[in-house]
């Protein structure tokens, strides 16, 4: 788009203040700016210089949107419903609340082969993650490792705050209620016994939040040291310098807790559990066949009509499987070429009628 | 149970908090803003300024800027406003002898001793007693230029008065051989014509206003005769002439003589004068010194006992005074009457003299039927009141049959119909206004009011200044409330200036009062067709713009965190983050509309100013309309919704980026701010006509500054925060093509029906007027010929 200015010549008009006169000279001032005529352009929409637009708009919008839906349309995605409300379903004993530790298995079966890296997320419905009363109640220093906040812990995490005279770390009501189900995925092979798929649990979590942002308190030698003067939140089995055996993945910088801190948008909501990666370019990840889930049933979503899913999916460059941004940009592509298509019609008709008549769409 | 009634209360409470960006606290400051801004493009503007004066405009207030391009009814000051105010002493008429002096010299300095064309010679002794009363009946007082080498006082003499009409007449004197020079210890000196040098102890001046019309002076001679010489408006003079048989004859021809000067747009001044005798004057000396004491009610006290002296008065003759018309006002006249505004001339002077003005400017065009509502016309009958009502009636009958009944077609109909002028005077309004107490007063008043706002043009002669008020008073009052402006330049156009919703004072030579309390001060009255027609316009425009765009930009804004209390079950969590929100109206929205709103031009100034039927296209308000109104909310809705509902299926997925990490609920708001804040910046770009420097700067700056500042509040653990809810999020928004996609996708989607309605009106309009169009382009830019 060209966009030249003219400069606008300062020219003085008019008869001067005579030289050295008493009066002072009250003639405003003649410049472009306090006259209001500065250079300017005007924009013109017209429908030859608009038409074009939008046949270049439903030119570029249309191929996006064609590549985006194919692309999408190839990311398998199998999605398995465990929360056991069926009375056939396996996980069905678990609902009930004594049975703890409960575990439960789910057989499926892959159609097709799961190719390059897969990933396993665990997806609540029905969670209101984004209540307000629930995305306060956290203490972001206290995660960061701060040590006044780990022994104090902000009034925000209230009812969560201290358990029996003692802080609770991490505190707030997104710590308390973290998920705690434990799946893990088998292949069951020609073999008599099935292989397990090993399940990668670091990298799932923002770079950022698992450098920068989540940090274990300083001081001591073990972590369970650091935390000490802490107990662990109610509803936790294990206190947190416990959720797992590497030291850079225990804490607050365990993966899964963090994850489980970035409070979700909407009340259906995925979250990445684990990374299934690819072994090499011959095999696909996960090949075509039957497979079972075995879950340790620990979280309870019954009461509140949730429902809790498994979801194994691959990727691509525009993350995962999204009808919506294709179909999208095809709608409007062609809605904007087909409105060229109309305008120009109406326009070239016009052109070619007479210059008396008005035109009325 | 109590806990339910404080749980609702305190949701009731959260959700004023979360929704109360709606209203647009900030726009009052922006407006405020405008205002007091945009008034300095009035008083900066070089076409208003005034060489004579060596003064522009002056801005009193910043409030009005916007009804100086609603208005409806303009009243005009005759005197001074549509006048130049600059007298010159045209002729003269003693004893009903008529005087005329060579007009083209009226520098008067060569002319002491010249020769005077004399038609018909008065009696000497009653001519001499005529210029006496010219020299010694003001209020003028001299400045003398003390050159050393100056041999003669009288050449070098220069009159300073508050009034035009004064100096007009002192120096009309000195044309005739009667000169001026001075007072000194109380006496005024005055120079005949044998040079000699008269003395005349000013014993009382009894001063100049605006209820009386005349002036008189008492002074003494050398001789020891007190004298009263009196001038003033005819009507003021005329009924306290002596009422002798000889004097009222003589009043007649000099009655006859007012009339036919008064056709000819002069300004007549009768003069009269009185000898008092030493007792006489005694009394009158006593009675004025005590009500000039008075403590109480001196006003009146003044005004009876000036009313006792100026009694039984001798007529000598009458002065014609010429009013020059000022520069370009019928002009501007035509152009305020085709951008269709009533224009009402108020103003104190004779029926016929302020008759001749109007047709003089344009006011009256020869076409036009005169409907005439005065003393003279009422007169005749002997109950005034009852020819009143016939009057009335009739005209009435008149007006209607000829106007369809629809007003709507009304300033069409100017232009096909019959054109009528009204003419009233100040006598006849009080007998409409406030006529015998019963109910048809109210009748007559209506009746009244429906043949004013049917007449292209309405003349009110006769105005006392309380009148001219309550003119403009009732017609503030009718129906539908039409702004009025008032334009005035004297002490006695104070109150209407003051009365009407725009005054506007002329910078003239009878003070400053006008100015002072006017809205805007313009030095002359042509300036008032660039006021309104262009700044008023433009201004107009600009404030309804802004007003619309502020509460769009803020239903834009809030609609989508309305729509997230249904996914986030009714918990009053914000969608946005505390930072955006707050810095929304502050930072990121408002320069680009306060710039919008001083600079646009949706149509050049030139073209403003040369079309005025521009102006109607904007009368009534026509911008703030239910109409454009429920546009801008249906249009807010939409990309509201589109914000919204785009990013929540766009959420619709396990992840949005390569390496399948998940977004929250603040990556969830910053997708919608960031298109939220692009397309009501888009929107405005869109709107925008005139594109200097800085639209673009602050367009592009805010957009720009946005992504700085998201980038910068995402970049840094904030010790002060409570939370760190924003901590990269903008940038990790950033690092998905789908987010990218989706909002280039959205901004589009929401900016869709604006760029197709754009479209549709500009097809519409362009090929009605060039079927020819001109070869494609992506977007051509018109240059404005802004030649000075």
């Amino acid at each position: 788009m060209a966009m030249n200015y003219n400069a606008k010549d300062e020219v003085d008009g008019g008869p001067q203040c005579p030289p050295g006169g008493p009066a002072k000279n009250r003639r405003p001032d003649n410049t472009a700016f306090k006259q209001q005529r500065l250079p300017a352009w005007q924009p013109i929409l017209t429908a030859g210089t608009v038409l074009p637009t939008f046949f270049i708009i439903g030119l570029i919008f249309i191929p996006i949107g064609i590549g985006i839906f194919v692309t999408s349309n190839n990311i398998r995605e199998i999605e398995i419903d465990y929360t056991g409300t069926d009375p056939s379903s396996p996980c069905n004993k678990c609902l009930s609340p004594n049975a703890t530790p409960c575990y439960c298995t789910i057989n499926f079966t892959l159609e097709q082969s799961f190719e390059g890296n897969v990933f396993m997320y665990y997806g609540l419905s029905n969670f209101y993650q984004n209540h307000r009363r629930y995305v306060k109640s956290r203490d972001d220093s206290q995660l960061n490792g701060d040590s006044s906040a780990l022994l104090n812990p902000s009034k925000e995490c209230e009812p969560y705050r201290r358990n029996e005279d003692k802080p609770i770390a991490p505190c707030g009501a997104i710590a308390n209620s973290m998920f705690n189900d434990t799946l893990e995925l088998f292949l069951v092979g020609n073999e008599s016994y099935p292989t397990p798929i090993p399940l990668k649990k670091k990298g799932i979590a923002w770079w950022t939040d698992k450098n920068v942002k989540f940090r274990n308190p300083s001081g001591g030698e073990s972590l369970k040291e650091r935390f000490k003067g802490t107990t662990k939140p109610v509803n936790w089995v294990k206190p947190v310098y416990m959720l797992d055996s590497e030291p850079d993945n225990n804490g607050f910088i365990n993966e899964d807790f963090i994850v489980w801190m970035r409070t979700a948008a909407l009340p259906t909501f995925r979250k990445l559990y684990r990374l299934i990666e690819r072994k090499s370019d011959l095999h696909p990840t996960l090949p075509a066949g039957r497979y079972y889930l075995n879950i340790t049933y620990n979280y309870p979503v019954h009461s509140f009509d949730g429902r809790k899913r498994m979801i194994l999916s691959t990727i691509s460059w525009m993350g995962g499987k999204n009808p919506f941004l294709g179909i999208a940009y095809i709608a409007i592509g062609s809605i904007s070429f087909l409105l060229g298509v109309v305008l120009l019609v109406i326009n070239h008709k016009y052109r070619n009628s007479s210059n008396t008549a008005d035109i009325t769409i | 149970e109590s806990l339910k009634v404080l749980k609702m209360f305190t949701d009731f409470l959260s959700f004023m908090v979360l929704f109360n960006f709606i209203i647009p606290v900030s726009m009052y400051v922006t407006v405020e803003m405008q205002k007091f801004l945009g008034s300095f493009f009035i008083s900066w503007d070089k076409d208003f300024y005034d060489e004579e004066i060596n003064e522009g405009a002056l801005v009193n207030t910043s409030d009005l800027n916007e009804e100086l391009g609603q208005v409806d009814y303009i009243f005009t000051d005759k005197t001074g406003t549509l006048t130049e105010n600059s007298m010159e002493f045209i002729e003269c008429c003693i004893d009903g002898h008529k005087y005329k002096g060579a007009a083209q010299d009226t520098d008067g300095l060569s002319q002491t001793d010249g020769p005077l064309t004399y038609f018909d010679k008065a009696d000497k002794n009653r001519e001499e007693l005529f210029l006496r009363a010219l020299c010694l009946c003001h209020t003028v007082e001299v400045k003398t230029n003390d050159t050393v080498d100056g041999p003669t006082e009288s050449a070098a003499l220069t009159y300073m008065s508050s009034s035009p009409d004064e100096i007009a007449l002192v120096k009309g004197a000195k044309k005739y051989g009667f000169t001026f020079v001075g007072i000194r210890n109380g006496h005024m000196r005055v120079e005949n014509q044998r040079k000699e040098i008269e003395e005349y102890e000013l014993l009382h001046t009894l001063n100049f206003d605006a209820v009386r019309r005349r002036m008189s002076v008492i002074v003494k001679t050398q001789a020891g005769d007190i004298l009263l010489f009196c001038k003033g408006a005819d009507s003021a003079v005329f009924p306290r002439v002596q009422n002798h048989e000889i004097e009222l004859t003589k009043a007649h021809v000099e009655r006859a003589h007012v009339e036919r000067n008064a056709m000819d747009g002069y300004r007549t001044l009768c003069v009269a004068f009185k000898e008092i005798t030493p007792d006489d004057y005694e009394r009158i000396n006593r009675q004025l010194i005590e009500a000039k004491m008075a403590l109480q009610d001196r006003e009146e006290k003044m005004e009876k006992v000036f009313d006792d002296i100026e009694t039984n008065m001798n007529l000598i003759g009458a002065t014609a005074v010429e009013d020059k018309l000022q520069d370009e006002a019928a002009e501007t006249i035509e152009a305020l009457h085709s951008a269709g505004l009533k224009v009402w001339v108020l103003t104190g002077d004779k029926m016929e003299t302020a008759k001749s003005t109007c047709y003089a400017c344009r006011l009256f065009q020869t076409s036009t039927e005169l409907l005439e509502l005065t003393t003279k016309t009422i007169e005749e009958s002997e109950r005034k009141e009852d020819r009143l009502h016939e009057l009335l009636i009739e005209y009435r009958k008149k007006l209607l049959h000829d106007f369809p009944k629809s007003t709507r077609s009304l300033k069409k109909a100017w232009t096909e119909h019959q054109e009528y002028g009204l003419i009233i005077d100040g006598s006849t309004l009080s007998l409409i206004l406030n006529s015998s107490q019963d109910s048809s007063s109210n009748n007559y008043k209506s009746i009244f009011l429906q043949i004013c706002m049917k007449c292209t043009a309405v003349l009110c002669c006769r105005m006392a200044p309380l009148q001219k008020a309550q003119i403009v008073r009732m017609v503030k009052n009718l129906k539908g409330s039409p702004i009025t402006l008032s334009i005035g330049d004297g002490a006695n156009d104070v109150s209407m200036i003051l009365e009407s919703h725009v005054g506007i004072g002329i910078k003239g030579k009878e003070g400053r009062q006008a100015a002072r309390n006017s809205d805007y001060a313009v030095p002359k009255f042509k300036h008032l067709k660039k006021l309104l027609l262009a700044h008023g316009h433009l201004y107009y425009v600009r404030i309804a713009h802004l007003v619309q765009y502020f509460f769009y930009k803020n239903l834009c804004f809030i609609l989508p965190q309305f729509l997230y209390q249904f996914f986030c079950g009714f918990s009053q969590q914000p969608l946005y983050d505390a930072a955006y929100l707050t810095m929304y109206n502050i930072c990121f929205t408002s320069l680009p509309i306060l710039a919008y709103s001083l600079l646009e031009q949706h149509i050049n100034i030139d073209t403003l100013t040369s079309d005025p039927r521009l102006y109607m296209k904007i009368s009534g308000n026509a911008m703030l309309q239910l109409g454009p109104f429920l546009y801008w909310t249906f249009l807010a809705a939409f990309e509201g919704t589109v914000f919204f509902f785009g990013t929540y299926f766009l959420f619709q997925t396990s992840s949005l980026e390569e390496n399948a990490k998940v977004y929250g609920n603040w990556t969830f708001g910053t997708i919608v701010f960031t298109v939220l804040v692009f397309t009501v910046t888009l929107k405005l770009a869109l709107d925008t006509r005139f594109w200097t420097w800085i639209n673009h700067f602050v367009i592009w700056g805010s957009l720009a500054f946005y992504v700085f500042f998201s980038f910068f509040w995402g970049g840094i653990i904030w010790p002060f925060l409570k939370q760190q809810r924003m901590y990269f999020v903008f940038a990790q928004m950033l690092s998905s093509v789908s987010t990218w996609l989706a909002i280039v996708l959205l901004i589009f989607i929401s900016l869709f029906p604006e760029i197709l309605l754009i479209v549709l009106k500009n097809v519409r309009r362009r090929s009605a007027r060039n079927p020819n169009l001109e070869l494609p382009m992506l977007l051509s830019y018109k240059h404005i010929d802004n030649g000075y």
